[in-house]
């Protein structure tokens, strides 16, 4: 039987229905995914964003069959990854926040296995392994015991292992952690190349805002398990809209200031001494007006700074929390170093 | 650097589903890759096979000697063929450190993902013991033979081959063990290192259980089959073939291997 080639082409690639997964451990009870509802289509780059313990995982592990839901249903391919586990499996790629490859054997050697394993022939699993290698820059270590190979080196095998067969949907979990912005911009070129240029789905997780930021479609932030919010991170950032700054020489200049930027749509003030912010959905736009506005009614302001939305600012108003933050008080090995150059 | 598969011709032949051109392995295609994967690290470094010989042969080496010769022949042709299955039994049954190494790291759970059959990733890691067991066999005898060791060919490969048929239901067991210590690795070992001795010192490798012997332990002894499995390559390294001691022999391994495969697919079905 050739399950392969049985995929569904119509709906969804994704589809999940108040998809729950709970853990339990002695007396506590983690809700890990509450209720998840998620519908991806043929060809998105979809990013998950969130903060560590977020379900990020815990949601890719149930879509990839590793771990049955609580409750809910999902389908993947158009097949439900409860009743039939291995027409899925055949269907995707997952690269995981573990190593792919085993410590003892040489990353070649996996690679190759893998491809095996998906049905490649061994002239066609030998070839893409090597050209695999190669677009990672992995040539010269792929001989070498994966144990000798640095954090990155492995990292870059393990995203090899998942691409080897070429799969139509991929599922990674946190690809860049552990990369160097070279190499990080690299990888995520790869993964916009797969996606553009393939049509391949992808479905991936990570905690750096300028990654999701840069790459994906579509931004779904995840927190406590809850999606919270769901759109490009276009659309996320000029929701939020942009952070307008003036300065003042008096305060009753910013008083008299802030009256005046409360009218505008959407608007919403702060006002600390003689500065006032001004949090405004198209503020880039709309600051020329507010300052002449402003100086033709006896208050100049003194100081401007315009500074668009970020998807952290995002997650801050969504959570009440900084997104880096969250991430800096984890435990969790991985830091946000060098994302910021 | 190179591309994905960036070229419009290739990228139109994607869009078509590469994988519907593949044919899905069947369940001997996984198990051979599933095998063969667990022997690349053997095959690219073959010395890593003598780390396990230094134990073997440092009994042969410091414990033969200390044995009185018995009426069939020299003390090493009794004890090389107990070292031999002593040497299985230890490298079978700790395969399972393997397989608790990837757990750890996450190969395993890749493999899990993979459309590799759950049964394929226990049988080929089983089968997979044979060539370690066959190749330090060999290398045994090999290394005893100028010694007062007669060699009897016939004999020697019928014994290996009871033996590799052991390590395979050991390696399954250890593997069945390995999943179900999943996170929490001194169970395995803990089990492993408790088990381990009694069933040699019960076989009568390192010393004879005869007569002499109370009778509990002549008891226990008789519900070990590693003791029947020794007994038989006793028999068969020294030239002669009793059938019913060789049969006890090859009984006891099969019935190993069975149950060692039963236990370990049980197991690898269940676990997640
Ligand atoms: N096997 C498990 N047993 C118990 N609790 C678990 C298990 N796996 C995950 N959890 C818990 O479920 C929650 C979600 O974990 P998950 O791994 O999905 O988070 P994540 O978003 O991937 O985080 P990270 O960014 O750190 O990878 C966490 O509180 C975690 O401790
Ligand atoms: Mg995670």
């Amino acid at each position: 039987m050739d399950t392969t080639t049985g995929r569904k082409s119509s709906g969804p690639v994704i589809r999940t229905s108040a998809l729950t997964r709970t853990f339990t451990r002695g007396k506590q009870t983690v809700e890990a995914v509450r209720g998840l509802d998620l519908e991806v289509h043929d060809g998105e780059l979809v990013a998950l964003l969130g903060p560590n313990g977020a379900g990020k995982s815990t949601t890719l592990r149930m879509l990839t069959t590793l771990i049955a839901p609580t409750s809910g249903t999902a389908e993947v391919a158009g097949f439900d990854v409860v009743r039939d586990q291995r027409a899925v499996r055949q269907s995707i790629g997952y690269v995981g926040q573990g190593n792919a490859a085993a410590h003892q054997q040489r990353g070649r050697d996996e690679v190759v296995s893998q491809a095996r394993a998906h049905g490649l022939s061994r002239s066609e699993a030998n070839r893409q392994a090597d050209e695999l290698l190669e677009t990672f820059d992995l040539t010269e270590h792929a001989m070498r015991p994966v144990s000798t190979l640095s954090g990155g080196q492995r990292r870059r095998l393990d995203v090899a292992i998942g691409l080897v067969h070429q799969p139509r949907l991929m599922f990674l979990d946190e690809p860049s952690t552990g990369l160097d912005p070279q190499n990080r911009v690299n990888l995520q070129e790869q993964v916009r190349r797969l996606n553009r240029d393939l049509g391949t789905t992808i479905v991936l997780t990570t905690h750096y805002l300028e990654e999701a930021d840069a790459i994906a479609d579509r931004v779904i932030v995840i927190d406590h398990g809850l999606v919270i919010a769901d759109d490009t991170a276009t659309a996320l950032k000029a929701g939020l809209g942009d952070l307008v700054s003036l300065g003042f020489a008096r305060p009753q200049d910013a008083s008299a200031a802030a009256a005046r930027a409360e009218r505008l749509d959407g608007a919403s003030v702060t006002t600390t001494g003689t500065s006032v912010d001004i949090r405004v959905p198209h503020g880039r736009d709309l600051a020329p007006s507010l300052v002449t506005d402003l100086a033709s009614t006896g208050t100049p302001a003194q100081r401007i700074e315009v500074v668009s939305a970020t998807l952290d600012d995002v997650f801050l108003h969504l959570t009440g929390r900084s997104l880096r933050e969250s991430n800096q008080t984890s435990t969790d090995s991985t830091t946000d170093e060098g994302e910021a150059a | 650097m190179t591309t994905i598969e960036a070229s419009p011709a290739r990228a139109t032949e994607m869009a078509a589903g590469p994988e519907s051109r593949r044919r899905t392995p069947g369940f001997v295609a996984d198990t051979w890759n599933v095998m063969t994967r667990e022997l690349k690290p053997m095959l690219r470094e073959p010395a890593s096979i003598l780390f396990a010989m230094v134990q073997p042969l440092v009994f042969l080496a410091l414990f033969a000697p200390l044995l009185p010769d018995v009426g069939t022949g020299s003390a090493l042709q009794w004890f090389v063929p107990g070292i031999i299955a002593m040497t299985a039994l230890m490298g079978a049954s700790m395969t399972g450190s393997n397989l608790t190494l990837e757990m750890n790291t996450g190969s395993h759970e890749r493999l899990l993902v993979s459309p590799l059959r759950r049964s394929a990733l226990l049988v080929g890691r089983a089968l997979k013991e044979v060539v370690p067991v066959l190749a330090q066999g060999i290398l045994i005898v090999a290394v005893v033979t100028p010694f007062s060791f007669d060699l009897h060919p016939v004999g020697v490969i019928v014994g290996l081959a009871i033996i590799a048929t052991f390590a395979v239901g050991v390696g399954s067991l250890s593997f069945a063990l390995a999943l179900v210590s999943k996170g929490q690795d001194w169970i395995f070992w803990t089990v492993q290192q408790t088990l381990i001795f009694p069933v040699l010192l019960l076989a009568g490798v390192l010393l004879p259980i005869d007569d002499g012997a109370p009778g509990w332990l002549r008891f226990l002894g008789d519900l070990n089959p590693l003791a029947y499995i020794v007994e038989a390559e006793r028999a068969l390294f020294a030239g002669t073939f009793p059938a019913g001691t060789v049969l006890a022999g090859i009984g006891a391994a099969v019935g190993v291997a069975a149950l060692g495969l039963v236990v370990g697919l049980r197991t690898m079905s269940r676990a997640d």
